[in-house]
């Protein structure tokens, strides 16, 4: 059984009297420990997808199957306990904090909602996760706007991971940050995933990226699915007219070097 | 091979809650009339804020120091140059060797050629006293807007949302060019045009809110180009779209550049991207010029190893994948 | 620099504050300066300001001392002012937070609420409330407030409409917190900055209000007010000015104090968030 399935998912909009499906009849399953890309240009309904997968906006139509419960029939106490299970980074590590956060106050919020730690084991329990993402304890009393955006990204993943998830959402969480950073936060990513089979659902314009951490690519084409299969195989020989027209135009150093 | 403008000494330093944060530090470089010259680096590495200072449109909290030094073989009917004498005591002696320099070159300029060409040297520098900023001219500076195109990241923060996009380039056009509404409104169309609008007549009278962001760009490109400007600078143009929309407006900034023969810095933090479009590269860190060079040495034969290490960063369609097994 | 060497550089907000300072100072030391009932006679009726050196500023028809009532009426004023301003911006934040994040019926049903108070003049809700209840400095604050709420209300609201859509909100969303603690947790504290800057303007519209309600014999009986000063004075307007002029230049001082101050705080606060 999949981690993850989606099925026939939609969601319209209603925009100046006319109605636009944002996501129409979209179709995958992510298996456990594995990183499923969903990736396209700006407005083919990649970020609207996630945000209906974590249940941020209510589909019109379609079904989600996670961890083999109807993930869009919980509610109330039942649906907020289950989403210890199925966690999100953002792109922008600065807006995904409130402002007044510190580090350690993020990071307590999960392991207090979920009842993970006593409030006497939380501070150990908060510098043990730091630790996971290879951050120092001691940053915990620290600003979130004080910290550097590639430690502020380890603190959101190490947020995502305060309460043991199957599966994090990454949406576009490497776009924001400098090319030297994005290298260490995929690094760490991957690290995570050979440690604890975490699956990713992973959510990018950048095909460059995708092609160096997915393991299957689902390419989207105005809310719907253009084509999909093993993220190196679409992407080196991509066959849909989206596909093509994405690959196309990554910017390559290759056209330079010889 | 003419320096457009002579980057010397710059040094800009903003002043923030804390104290003083050096954004600049005594960065000197060409911008040679009429190439294509990439700003390449990461966050912190003072790239906007050169691409703020060469456009003179650095906020007025910002200390200044050092001078651009500019050449504009001027098209249009400049007024004609002024130099102040240069009675401030504190000034350097790099200062006083500039305050010299213009008169030297007007005298070459008019020797080559009398009544077509008048060249222009202007000249800014600055200097703090109490945390004011005093900004100097003499000679010509260029203006923002009429010599100088700007082009931000966000084009829904740069164009005006309550105004319809060919007025907005009209405007640009008739306050730097003179001309009256009818003739700015042609001109705004004719832009439109130019910058390959899916279709510049409905586009026309449309607000900034009702186009996609690429179409954004493109306004944002017209209203930057409308007074015929000879540099261009395009400020982390395209950051924000994605991979198709970015490649369409590289390749509209390449042609815009090349016909109508202007100067294009092109600031990015992508350099695969900028080495596809520009003919020299400069790479920054934190506030510092690492490297500079033609694009094909820095990209094959870089001599600093930050350099090597922003390329090895790179993560391009024939990279390396980082993960290494297929899920058991 | 620190924000209160900020404030310091702005001459208005250190004039404002100046007059504030005086003020609770004032209200203070009232009992310790003027010990005893400031409304018992201290020497004959109707005496003119600076004659005798023991009552500086006179007395009023009763010969009861302007000087001791001035003080005594600048409890009133601040503590009316302050409890009117503060139990007004807690009801409007909390009713626009709730407002603003539940949006639908709930949104619809206090907008509503918000829109009738809004309708009705906010000195004759008070003076309506007052009459009916009857006059006590708790009641007064109430009636005030119940007027002044729906201002920060707005506010909040919309301020919580953008903060609901932004990014930590969603996240705060999936690590499963529940929807009051984000409501107030997350995002009424990043709400409250545009709605405290309204402070000044309500605490000195409060202090107003009390001084016109005491004026129409609406304040608290047992509690000198600047308000009823001025009413009794009014009597004798002709041949002892000083009676309405003296409290009627403190009113005046105090409201322009409050809202210089106020404003200073909010300008200073206003120049640090665009810095950061």
């Amino acid at each position: 059984m999949s981690l993850l399935a989606v099925r026939d998912l939609t969601k319209r909009y209603r925009r100046g009297g006319k109605t636009i499906a944002a996501v129409d009849g979209v179709s995958f399953a992510i298996e456990p420990g594995e990183t499923l890309a969903l990736a396209g240009p700006s407005g083919s309904g990649k970020s609207t997808i996630a945000r209906l997968v974590l249940r941020l906006i209510e589909p019109d139509a379609g079904s989600v199957q996670f961890e083999g419960d109807d993930f869009l029939a919980l509610s109330g106490t039942a649906l907020r306990s289950k989403r210890a299970r199925l966690q999100m980074v953002f792109q922008d590590p600065l807006s995904a904090f409130n402002p007044r956060a510190t580090v350690a106050r993020a990071l307590d919020d999960p392991l207090r909602i979920h009842a993970i730690a006593s409030s006497a084991e939380r501070p150990a329990r908060i510098a043990a996760l730091l630790e996971r993402v290879g951050l120092a304890a001691d940053l915990a009393p620290r600003a979130i706007h004080e910290i550097s955006g590639g430690q502020r990204q380890r603190v959101a993943i190490a947020r995502a991971i305060a309460t043991n998830p199957s599966l994090i959402v990454l949406d576009e969480a490497v776009s924001a940050l400098d090319v030297s950073v994005r290298g260490q936060i995929l690094e760490l990513l991957l690290d995570l995933q050979a440690r604890e089979r975490i699956a990713y659902l992973f959510i990018s314009h950048d095909l460059g990226v995708v092609r160096a951490i997915a393991h299957r690519l689902v390419l989207l084409d105005t809310g719907r699915i253009a084509e999909s299969g093993d993220a190196r195989a679409v992407i080196d020989a991509p066959q849909s007219a989206i596909g093509k027209a994405l690959v196309a135009a990554a910017p390559r150093l290759n056209r330079i070097r010889p | 091979m003419s320096a457009l403008a002579e980057i010397r000494d710059l040094s800009v330093r903003y002043i923030s809650d804390g104290g003083e944060v050096s954004a600049l530090k005594r960065i000197s470089l060409d911008v040679v009339a009429g190439e294509r010259l990439a700003i390449i680096g990461e966050s912190g590495s003072g790239k906007s804020t050169l691409a703020l200072a060469i456009a003179g449109l650095l906020p007025g909290s910002a200390t200044i120091e050092g001078r651009i030094g500019w050449q504009f073989q001027a098209s249009r009917s400049f007024p004609p140059p002024s130099v102040l004498p240069d009675i401030s005591p504190t000034r350097g002696e790099i200062g006083s060797v500039a305050a010299g320099s213009p008169s030297a070159r007007s005298a070459i300029g008019e020797a080559g050629n009398d009544s077509l060409i008048s060249p222009l040297v202007g000249e800014m520098s600055g200097r703090t006293e109490g945390g004011a900023v005093e900004r100097r001219l003499s000679g010509a500076s260029p203006i923002p807007g009429r010599d100088i195109g700007f082009v931000f990241q966000d084009p829904s923060a740069s164009l005006d949302p309550v105004m319809t996009v060919d007025k907005q380039i009209a405007e640009v056009a008739r306050t730097h060019l003179g001309l009256d509404w009818p003739q700015a409104y042609a001109r705004a169309k004719h832009l439109l045009g130019r910058v390959r609008l899916p279709d510049p007549q409905a586009a026309m009278h449309a607000f900034p809110h009702q186009l996609s962001g690429g179409q954004k760009q493109r306004v944002a490109i017209a209203a930057a180009i409308a007074a015929g400007p000879k540099l261009l600078i395009a400020d982390e143009a395209t950051s924000a779209l994605d991979t198709i929309v970015q490649a369409e407006i590289v390749s509209l900034i390449r042609q815009l550049v090349a016909e109508d023969g202007m100067t294009l810095l092109f600031i990015s933090h992508d350099i695969a991207l900028a080495a596809e479009l520009a003919e020299r590269l400069a790479v920054f860190r934190h506030g510092g010029l690492v490297e500079i060079g033609a694009t094909e040495q820095i990209v094959t034969a870089p001599r600093q190893p930050y350099t090597r290490a922003l390329l090895d960063a790179h993560l391009g369609l024939d990279a390396a994948p980082l993960l290494r097994q297929a899920p058991a | 620099m620190s924000p209160l060497s900020r404030l310091l550089r702005r001459p208005e907000a250190v004039a404002g504050a100046i007059i504030l300072a005086l003020l609770f100072a004032m209200a203070l030391f009232a009992s310790l300066l003027f010990p005893g009932d400031p409304q018992a006679i201290a020497g004959p009726a109707l005496l003119p300001p600076f004659q005798d050196w023991s009552l500086p500023l006179g007395t009023d028809r009763l010969g009861r001392d302007v000087l001791a009532e001035v003080f005594h009426g600048a409890r009133t004023s601040l503590a009316v002012g302050l409890a009117a301003a503060a139990a007004s911006l807690l009801i409007g934040a909390v009713v626009g937070t709730l407002a603003g994040f539940a949006g639908g019926l709930v949104d619809e049903v206090l907008m509503r609420t918000t829109d009738a108070f809004q309708t009705v003049p906010s000195f004759l809700l008070a003076l309506a409330f007052v009459s009916i209840v009857g006059p006590s400095l708790g009641i007064v604050v109430a009636a005030i407030a119940l007027g002044a709420w729906t201002g920060p209300a707005r506010v909040a609201r919309a301020e919580v409409l953008s903060i609901r859509e932004r990014d930590y909100v969603a996240g705060a969303r999936v690590i499963g917190m529940h929807p009051l603690a984000i409501a107030f947790r997350e995002v009424l504290p990043n709400a409250l900055p545009p709605v405290l800057a309204l402070s000044s303007v309500i605490v000195a519209a409060a202090i107003l209000t009390e001084a016109a309600l005491s004026f129409l014999g609406l304040g608290d009986p047992n509690r000198v007010t600047w308000g009823g000063m001025i009413a009794e004075g009014r009597t004798v307007l002709r041949t002892a000015p000083f009676l309405s002029i003296v409290p009627g230049i403190a009113l005046v001082l105090t409201v322009l104090g409050v809202y210089l101050a106020g404003e200073g705080v909010v300008e200073t606060t206003a120049v640090r968030r665009s810095l950061s």
